[in-house]
């Protein structure tokens, strides 16, 4: 039996090692220079350098790194605020109101999960360019604020759907009308749920690529990926240190999300089949 | 609940506007544009289904990213599937190990989907991803590293395979694998056919990778032109709006077409507890 186990535990170990092997050669080749990372695949450096990341401070473009950083915090920042607020009114109401149009509304509501974006990225331009917005972050935002990220609509409803009912009778018994029950009974009680939506929200947001590199055009405005954008256009390889080390810096909050989360987001991952 | 129901509307109704105002809205006005010659800078013209018959008789880079799409869905879907599974298999047994593991290996699917891991990609697998005949797997490496989301997915369902099933198929003297087929594989094929519909809607649209990989030409020589991607340079580099639009309300007629196929063939390998067989 504890042969057996053992043996469990190194072939999953051995599998984890070869997972990760990128991520780790990422992080090692930020430090290497530029011959170095493009001559060889072991994964320890020669010698550790910290140029890279001098460089990557340096700013790219004539933009400094931090303007990159807080443009992505401001999108991601916002994203959220429009998801958990827009996706907990509507999930309350699926949830837990009734209404005569719900059942085909919710089965709507599930199909646009399935639409593929590109389908309405001509026309969302369009209006956005018409209301003179590409080129800031509202575009990115705006649509989280109604709910157009219907994933987590669906996971707040079945979060809510399995709080207890009686509940919103006794808020009722109590006085306490519709607005009242929702920001006093279920809304404390979805934390779980508003977390997991906040998170995943984040981290989407701040890996999206399509979008962002649609609506932000003038470097001053990019985001960290549309940053990182500018690296392969350059052609030679002497920046390939700097965009390891931009690389890594741009996967470290992901990776402290990970960290600090990573139940909640597996647990959201398993109960609702959410899928990055 | 007894409250009248203009509440439930108020609630919804940052949601009603999204839908209406980002989702139907653009959605027909896509369905429109797509019959004309709209190019975001003068008014459409009315070219009837003049840009659905370029696409089909007159655009070979359309076909060439069909095929390279159609290839990627076909190999990395069901490798991704199958790396999930396994490991999913691997890891559902009784261990304090079992949640770190789990968490371990879902990490890539938060992490793929970046630009910065597509860079990494791109210079880890240099030699291939320059060459036009491996280039492709190159991208399907990436979206198979990504295995974990499924691979949550299918311990969750295997979890929910009752106990007294692998008891009986042991007491029945039937080894490992016989139990995989005859008690695992059924149990789970909800499971799989749910992770089978949404990744295959997901690889359909796969577009960062292959943006990065091949520096947004989706090159060598067209060997990474995903559909998407040619869908972004019609669109977004060319212009030719009604164009793109065209090829947009064609890839969600193709996956509508999928989704429905594999709905179609469920019936026959899909199995529910508690049904008839």
């Amino acid at each position: 039996m504890r042969g057996k186990r053992l043996l469990w535990h190194a072939l999953c170990a051995v599998l984890l090692a070869a997972l990760l092997y990128p991520v780790a050669w990422m992080l090692l080749a930020s430090f290497k220079p530029a011959h170095e990372i493009i001559a060889s695949l072991s994964l320890l450096p020669e010698r550790f350098l910290l140029g890279n990341y001098a460089e990557v401070f340096r700013g790219t473009a004539g933009v400094s790194f931090w303007t990159f950083l807080s443009n992505s915090v401001v999108v991601s920042v916002g994203s959220v605020i429009g998801n958990v607020i827009s996706c907990a009114l509507a999930a309350y109401a699926f949830a837990w109101m009734r209404f005569r149009l719900r059942g085909p509304l919710f089965a709507f509501m599930i199909a646009t999960i399935m639409l593929p974006v590109h389908v309405l990225l001509i026309p969302q331009y369009t209006i956005f360019q018409r209301l003179d917005l590409v080129d800031t972050f509202w575009p990115l935002v705006l649509p989280k604020l109604l709910a157009t990220d219907a994933f987590f609509v669906f996971l707040i409803v079945q979060f809510m759907r399995g709080l207890p009912r009686e509940l919103g009778d006794a808020a009722r018994i109590d006085g306490a009308g519709p607005i009242r029950t929702f920001t006093s009974v279920v809304l404390p009680l979805s934390r779980p749920a508003l977390v997991t939506t906040a998170i995943f929200t984040f981290i989407w947001s701040w890996n999206d690529f399509l979008s962002q590199l649609i609506y932000l055009n003038t470097p001053r405005n990019y985001t960290l990926p549309l940053a990182l954008r500018l690296f392969i256009d350059q052609t030679s390889e002497t920046s390939y240190g700097a965009m390891m080390a931009m690389s890594v810096l741009t996967l470290l909050p992901i990776a402290l999300f990970f960290f600090a989360f990573q139940r909640l987001l597996v647990e959201g991952v398993a109960t609702t089949g959410l899928n990055g | 609940m007894k409250e009248r129901p203009g509440w439930a509307y108020l609630f919804l109704s940052p949601w009603v506007l999204g839908v209406l105002l980002l989702t139907l809205g653009p959605m027909a006005a896509s369905l429109y544009l797509s019959f004309t010659d709209y190019d975001l800078f003068s008014t459409p013209n009315w070219i009837g289904l003049g840009n659905y018959r370029d696409l089909f008789t007159d655009d070979e880079r359309f076909f060439t990213s069909v095929w390279v799409t159609v290839k990627y869905v076909l190999i990395s879907t069901p490798l991704k599937l199958a790396a999930a599974l396994a490991v999913a298999v691997l890891l559902n047994r009784a261990s304090k190990a079992q949640g770190f593991y789990r968490s371990a290996f879902y990490a890539p699917s938060l992490l793929g989907a970046s630009v910065a891991v597509a860079l990494a990609w791109r210079v880890i697998f240099d030699k291939w991803a320059v060459n036009p005949d491996t280039s492709i797997l190159v991208l399907v490496a990436l979206a198979v590293w990504q295995f974990g989301a499924p691979m949550v997915i299918f311990l969750a369902g295997l979890q929910q395979v009752p106990k007294e099933l692998y008891d009986a198929s042991s007491v029945d003297g039937a080894g490992p694998w016989r139990t995989f087929r005859s008690v695992t594989l059924p149990m789970l094929s909800p499971v799989i056919f749910f992770n089978l519909v949404l990744e295959t809607i997901h690889a359909f649209q796969a577009f960062t990778g292959a943006f990065v990989i091949s520096g947004g030409r989706g090159g060598p020589v067209d060997s990474t032109l995903f559909y998407t991607l040619y869908l972004y340079q019609k669109g977004f580099t060319e212009f030719r709006m009604g164009y793109a639009s065209a090829m947009a309300w064609v890839l969600v007629l193709v996956v509508a077409l999928i989704t429905a196929l594999l709905f179609g063939t469920s019936r026959r390998w899909v199995f529910y507890a508690g049904e008839e067989r």
